[in-house]
């Protein structure tokens, strides 16, 4: 497919991408391309400027902070976190949950950062940092500012990250001992995009469960963790998914109360 | 700082070949290896970044390069189909089991096919079918039913034990 005539730039540090982002009204930062560019093939999105972040070494790092916190840079990508020794220490279910998203030539390419930015409300990792306490660290030109998934994942594709802005890192808590994370979904085939993903993290018997697809955002509930309790939760939150050819809106709210008791049960198993 | 550019100058090697081309912005990694090197074998098939044709080793991994723009593999190394067979044009192992299982009808996703299971015998040289089957999710053929293409794989891999 031939592409909308577009401006192309590729710069080295955070700060000179930031400045590239703000020098423009419609620059768009290209992360792994596994979303922007088909989108840019059907013309959705015809940015005037890309900004090619693959070769800005510091947002590719994943590192381990004092208390043991994971700090993902926004470009590393899901195969490279899926072979991180600190993500299997720290927040395995990262790198457990990255194993089955799409394929492995997208797992080769796609980023956590633009995972989280595009915020399809089918994606992984949006449900996965509410549950684990994930904060997300945005930069602007003369600024930066630290977010938690509930002020981040705003709308369909819509997050915190204003134009001429950019997510530079995601910071994830160490697991805490007595503390355990799940995940689980139905999906459109084997490990396909999901018809309802949940994920849940469990401490001292409380459960915290951010449920995907279900909404422009994830929806998270918290209850004590039983299957009555969780069940219960689910169904107070009063969900109102889509309705279309692959799952009923019914169907997706029994899924979810399903999904929210088995992510909640691995998350007990290993806590 | 860099500056933004249309078009620019890049440098790729393809199959160990080096190209030096001017390529738009806007053109992508697929077209570039199709249309402007004239290496043929990588498909377009769905164009969506779906079906896996367009697979090809970029830097030692495998990419679709329908989701890439040419101007960002400047510096890059590429193989295509047309690079697994030896300068002899003696086929891979790969190739040889893709042919002796029967492990193509139309062909279509063939190219993809090999340089996904090329990678995933580079990984892990003896994979399990539940393996195998991972390693090829990413490419979609619609006539073998992927039976034929998992047995290549496998056959291909026993042979190198």
């Amino acid at each position: 497919m031939l592409l909308r005539q577009v401006e192309y730039v590729r710069p080295e540090t955070v700060d000179e991408a930031v400045r590239l982002l703000a020098s423009r009204e419609d620059a768009r930062a290209l992360a792994g391309g596994q979303s922007l560019v088909n989108v840019m093939k059907t013309r959705v999105a015809a940015p005037e400027l890309v900004v090619d972040l693959n070769r800005v070494a510091e947002l590719r790092e994943i590192s381990t902070g004092a208390n043991g916190e994971l700090e993902i840079g926004a470009m590393v990508t899901y195969d490279e976190l899926i072979r991180s020794d600190a993500v299997q220490t720290a927040r395995p279910i990262f790198a457990e949950v990255a194993a089955t998203i799409a394929d492995v030539q997208v797992r080769n390419r796609g980023t956590v950062g633009g995972n989280l930015c595009v915020n399809d409300p089918t994606n992984h990792l949006p449900p996965l940092c509410a549950t684990t306490g994930a904060t997300m660290t945005i930069r602007a030109l003369a600024s930066e500012r630290t977010v938690s998934s509930d002020e981040f994942f705003q709308g369909v594709y819509l997050t915190a990250v204003t134009p001429g802005e950019m997510l530079t890192r995601v910071t994830v808590p160490a697991l805490q001992s007595g503390e355990g994370d799940g995940w689980a979904s139905v999906t459109l085939g084997k490990e396909g995009t999901g018809i309802v993903n949940v994920a849940a993290t469990v401490r001292d018997g409380q459960a915290r469960i951010a449920i995907g697809c279900v909404s422009a955002v994830p929806i998270v509930v918290e209850a004590e963790a039983d299957e009555v309790s969780v069940r219960k939760a689910v169904v107070d939150a009063n969900l109102d998914p889509p309705n279309d050819v692959h799952a009923s809106a019914d169907y997706r709210r029994h899924l979810a109360q399903v999904l929210a008791w088995r992510a909640v049960s691995q998350a007990l198993g290993e806590a | 700082m860099p500056e933004p550019v249309t078009e620019q100058t890049i440098r790729v090697e393809i199959n160990g070949e080096v190209y030096e081309q001017e390529v738009e912005a806007r053109k992508l990694l697929v077209h570039f290896i199709r249309d402007v090197v004239d290496l043929t074998g990588t498909h377009v098939g769905c164009d969506t970044g779906n079906c896996g044709a367009c697979t090809v080793l970029m830097d030692g991994k495998t990419v679709k390069s329908c989701m890439l723009l040419a101007i960002q593999a400047d510096g890059s190394k590429i193989t295509t189909v047309e690079g697994l067979a030896g300068t002899d044009g003696e086929l891979s192992p790969l190739q040889k089991a893709f042919s002796a299982s029967h492990a193509l009808q139309c062909g279509y996703c063939t190219p993809g096919m090999l340089l996904s299971a090329t990678y995933l015998l580079e990984q892990n040289s003896h994979p399990t079918d539940e393996e195998i089957r991972r390693g090829i999710q990413g490419n979609i053929c619609r006539c073998t039913g992927y039976v034929n293409i998992v047995e290549a794989i496998k056959s291909a891999a026993e042979g190198s034990m």
